[in-house]
């Protein structure tokens, strides 16, 4: 063996013994859950019989929530990118004060809890509510607003951040030669923010497909989603058969989707071509009115539900009061919970703790992985398949994911299910795409002749790692942990799955207190809201103040 | 004619403003050359005649008639940048057609434009070309040739050739030149390599911190640098007053040996009848001269060369004495003209 080869080999087993922990965690927590799913779809007593699958899919219901899931976000992709465009220009490309704050507040939505959300605009929507003249309450419409407010800080913020770093000269040599304000847009700016614009896309789109806890609070029994569908058969109608055939399903087309994600991602990753330091933005225009006008119907989108929900929960039919709040120390009108609305909050708090704590662990892993240079094909190839196997958690919904834990990790050896740890676990995974998003592109971004020039120095390996890597990683680390902690305290999906009665998160008491009648409830569940969705602004806060432009983008 | 009158750029929370009142005059058919050093305001001051920059104060015209209050892309001047910026998700042709299908030039006409134009610039059949795949050189000549598609009434050039290597530098330059005088144009280029800018104007202005400090044609320019900051940029390696610019003058025979002078590193060349004297303080060989630092009596410090046809001029070991001429020709007297 030359000594080439030989090192060549180490690298490749050096980076293969960081992906260990990460890959094992992966395969028990993700590969063996979503495989006995679809075992589960697939095999009926022991044999292969993928005609269930079929006859699932062939229901009438089945066609109806397959049609409703893809038609409602398609129409909500185009509505969020439609107004995510403007307002990415006007908070990327314009100087004004306040920028900063806006950039943190349309962040904001994206971490807030499905549930919080789905209360938000309920309250906003109903009959006796401020927008209860547009009688919008349980229609469609409804559950689309509901995904744009959502998913317009991912347009915002990853189109935002391409187009911050877009160098305008470019676009001031088309308008010297000629090109008119909307032909420079549509000729210069527009390709070269279109991957940008399909990544987003395609993520929003996933994301709406995949929604689970806007559809459930707001969509009522006559709309259903995929994700709802496997929700409602497998806790209420008990079809497990039809519910793994669903999962199946969505996994296929989340898988492609990722796919189809990745390769406009690395496209643009070639191509991108960034102003450096140059100040790209300048100060708002006379003939950016309209521009500005979309962007701030946008920003409404975002403010109204959210104005509503804090007034809703400082008043009652006496006037403003902060009844709903003391309320939070009970268990509600009529025993609506099984521990105070206080009590979940802890638990929420301590289960957010260990899932960041593990979701960090992991995370760092992963990203020091993927973002190693291996000299060879074969060692690019396998680290772009790591990269990718790890995104998959973001697109496989949550509901799944809880779904698989439920039925895989029920005997021995791994008989988890009244484990404390499954929700954490389940948890993390979710915001372990999130975390390795924000830490994998810094640590590509370090030169590698760095790492180079320190062990030309001396340096050990370790060594390197804490005077090159951890100084360029150190503030994204923060950012990320405070992004894993603010999805882990919202998380939904597979939290309502896998949470222990006694043990219920915030959100999942949320949920409880909205789906029983009594407007104490109502009230409670909105204060329970308005306190879960502080926490989540101060952690974003905290994180936006590090400055880091990048968190949250796709 | 290009004429910018009292034209003033100010940036938020700058104390000073970037442009401060520049006057500039460029007849049709020729070529203005802007000249400073790295933030002096050159760039900021094309980026106003552009119509890129919101004006502070001034105006911008053409052939009398005003054009500040015109958005860029009605005004007609091609920009083009240090770096090209050619729109990447386009072929070379492409690019070059650009400005002419925005206007809804016919195909073929297009076709036809943008072959010439290749020819032009010396770059025939790279039109089906990724612009990736394309040298620092040619994608300059590709953005020449994107801008001259229009015919436009004036080209504005921001350090076109700067970020080439030296000698591909010099080739473009000369290119240039006998591009835009072969198409007409008129041009404002901006510049801080004071070689590029004798190289493709016909005129020039010295602009210092927002402000222009001197005009005129090249010619007059060099051999007049208004002050000795202006003449340190020009290129002159040594700038003299008081009593050593009189001993200098007066050894190189000027008429009037009062004022101050400029020198460039040839004004002072060994000569064993030379009459001023020094100790020579280092010596180093370039390919086409010897060249010295010689600590002259009663001038000190100076630059001088000793040059291999000059009899008696063998370079001379450090520390030894020698003797100096003088080439008036070589130097330059300050104070503009």
């Amino acid at each position: 063996m030359s000594p080439h080869t030989s090192t060549r080999t180490r690298t490749g087993l050096g980076v293969a013994a960081l992906a260990v922990l990460p890959l094992a965690v992966l395969a028990v927590f993700f590969v063996l859950p979503v495989a006995g799913m679809v075992a589960r779809g697939f095999f009926s007593d022991g044999s292969f019989d993928p005609g269930a699958v079929l006859e699932v899919l062939g229901r009438p219901r089945t066609q109806r929530v397959l049609w409703f899931t893809v038609w409602s976000a398609a129409a909500a992709t185009v509505v969020t990118v439609l107004i995510g465009l403007p307002l990415a220009f006007v908070l990327h490309r314009l100087r004004f004060p306040g920028r900063r704050v806006l950039r943190a507040f349309v962040l904001m939505p994206f971490v807030m809890p499905t549930v919080v959300v789905g209360v938000a605009f309920r309250t906003l929507l109903v009959p006796s509510g401020p927008l209860g003249g547009l009688h919008l309450d349980g229609t469609p419409a409804a559950i689309v607003a509901a995904m744009v407010f959502f998913n317009l800080a991912v347009v915002a913020r990853t189109v935002g951040v391409l187009w911050e770093g877009l160098d305008r000269r470019r676009e001031e040599a088309a308008a010297a030669l000629g090109a008119s304000p909307w032909q420079v847009f549509r000729t210069v700016t527009l390709p070269a923010l279109t991957p940008a614009v399909v990544s987003a896309a395609s993520v929003v789109f996933l994301f709406c497909a995949t929604s689970f806890g806007v559809v459930l609070t707001l969509g009522g029994l006559r709309y259903a989603t995929v994700e709802t569908e496997i929700y409602l058969l497998t806790t209420q109608l008990l079809d497990l058969r039809a519910a793994s055939a669903l999962s199946v399903l969505q996994l296929v087309a989340v898988c492609a989707l990722l796919y189809l994600a990745q390769r406009t991602r690395s496209a643009r990753e070639q191509t991108l071509d960034r102003a450096g330091v140059r100040e790209t933005a300048r100060r708002p225009r006379r003939r950016d009115a309209p521009v500005l006008v979309v962007a701030g119907l946008g920003l409404l989108l975002l403010v109204g539900p959210l104005a509503t929900l804090v007034v809703g929960s400082l008043r009652d039919s006496d006037g403003w009061t902060l009844d709903h709040y003391r309320a939070l120390a009970t268990t509600g009108e009529g025993g609506a919970l099984l521990v105070p609305a206080s009590q979940a909050l802890a638990n929420s708090w301590r289960v957010a703790v260990d899932a960041t704590l593990l979701a960090m662990l992991l995370g760092v892993l992963v990203s020091l992985t993927v973002s190693r240079q291996v000299p060879g094909r074969a060692g690019r190839h396998g680290l772009a398949a790591i990269d990718a196997v790890f995104m998959l958690p973001l697109g496989v919904s949550a509901v799944t994911l809880g779904f698989g834990f439920l039925i895989t990790l029920d005997r021995p050896p791994l008989d988890l299910r009244g484990s404390a740890l499954l929700v954490p676990v389940a948890q993390a995974l979710v915001a372990l795409p999130l975390v390795v998003r924000t830490l994998a592109p810094v640590l590509r971004s370090v030169d590698p002749r760095q790492r180079q020039a320190a062990a030309s120095l001396g340096a050990s390996p370790a060594r390197v790692l804490l005077s090159v890597d951890l100084p360029a990683l150190w503030r994204p680390l923060l950012a990320a942990t405070g992004f894993a902690f603010a999805v882990s305290l919202g998380e939904f999906g597979a939290t309502s799955f896998l949470t222990r009665p006694e043990r219920p998160t915030l959100p999942v008491v949320i949920y409880q207190l909205i789906s029983r009648p009594g407007e104490q409830n109502l009230g409670m569940a909105l204060a329970a809201s308005v306190v879960l969705g502080l926490l989540i602004v101060a952690v974003m806060t905290l994180v936006e103040r590090l400055r880091l432009g990048a968190v949250g983008s796709f | 004619m290009l004429r910018t009158r009292d034209l003033t750029v100010r940036f938020d929370g700058a104390a000073a403003p970037a442009v401060d009142g520049v006057d500039l005059d460029l007849p049709t058919g020729q070529v203005l050359a802007v000249l400073g050093p790295s933030g002096s305001g050159k760039s900021t001051l094309l980026r106003a005649v552009a119509g890129l920059e919101t004006l502070a104060r001034g105006t911008v015209s053409w052939d009398d008639a005003d054009v500040t209050d015109v958005p860029t892309h009605r005004r007609g001047f091609a920009l083009m940048f240090q770096d090209g910026q050619l729109f990447a998700h386009q072929s070379v042709a492409g690019n070059v057609g650009y400005p002419l299908r925005l206007r809804r030039t016919p195909r073929p006409v297009v076709a036809r434009r943008v072959e010439e134009l290749l020819e032009l610039v010396g770059l025939p059949g790279f039109g089906a070309r990724s612009t990736s795949g394309l040298s620092g050189g040619e994608r300059q000549r590709v953005a020449l040739a994107r801008s001259l598609a229009v015919e436009p009434r004036l080209l504005l050039l921001d350090e076109p050739l700067s970020a080439l290597d030296r000698g591909l530098r010099e080739r473009l330059a000369r290119d240039l030149r006998d591009i835009l005088v072969a198409a007409g144009t008129t041009a404002l280029l901006v510049t801080h390599d004071q070689e590029e800018a004798f190289a493709v104007a016909d005129r020039m202005a010295l602009v210092r911190a927002g402000r222009v400090v001197q005009s005129g044609t090249v010619d007059a320019v060099w051999h007049h640098p208004v002050d000795a900051d202006a003449a340190r940029f020009l290129g002159y390696a040594t700038v003299l007053d008081g009593e050593a610019a009189h001993r200098v003058l007066a050894a190189g025979g000027a008429a009037d040996a009062t004022g101050q002078v400029a020198l460039r590193r040839s004004a002072l060349a060994l000569g064993f009848d030379g009459p001023l004297r020094g100790r020579v303080l280092s010596a180093r060989a370039t390919p086409d001269a010897v060249r010295l630092t010689v600590d002259v009596e009663g001038v000190g410090e100076v630059h001088a060369v000793a040059d291999e046809d000059r009899p008696g001029a063998a370079a001379p070991g450090v520390g030894h004495d020698v003797r100096l001429v003088v080439d008036l020709t070589r130097t330059a007297r300050l104070g503009g003209f």
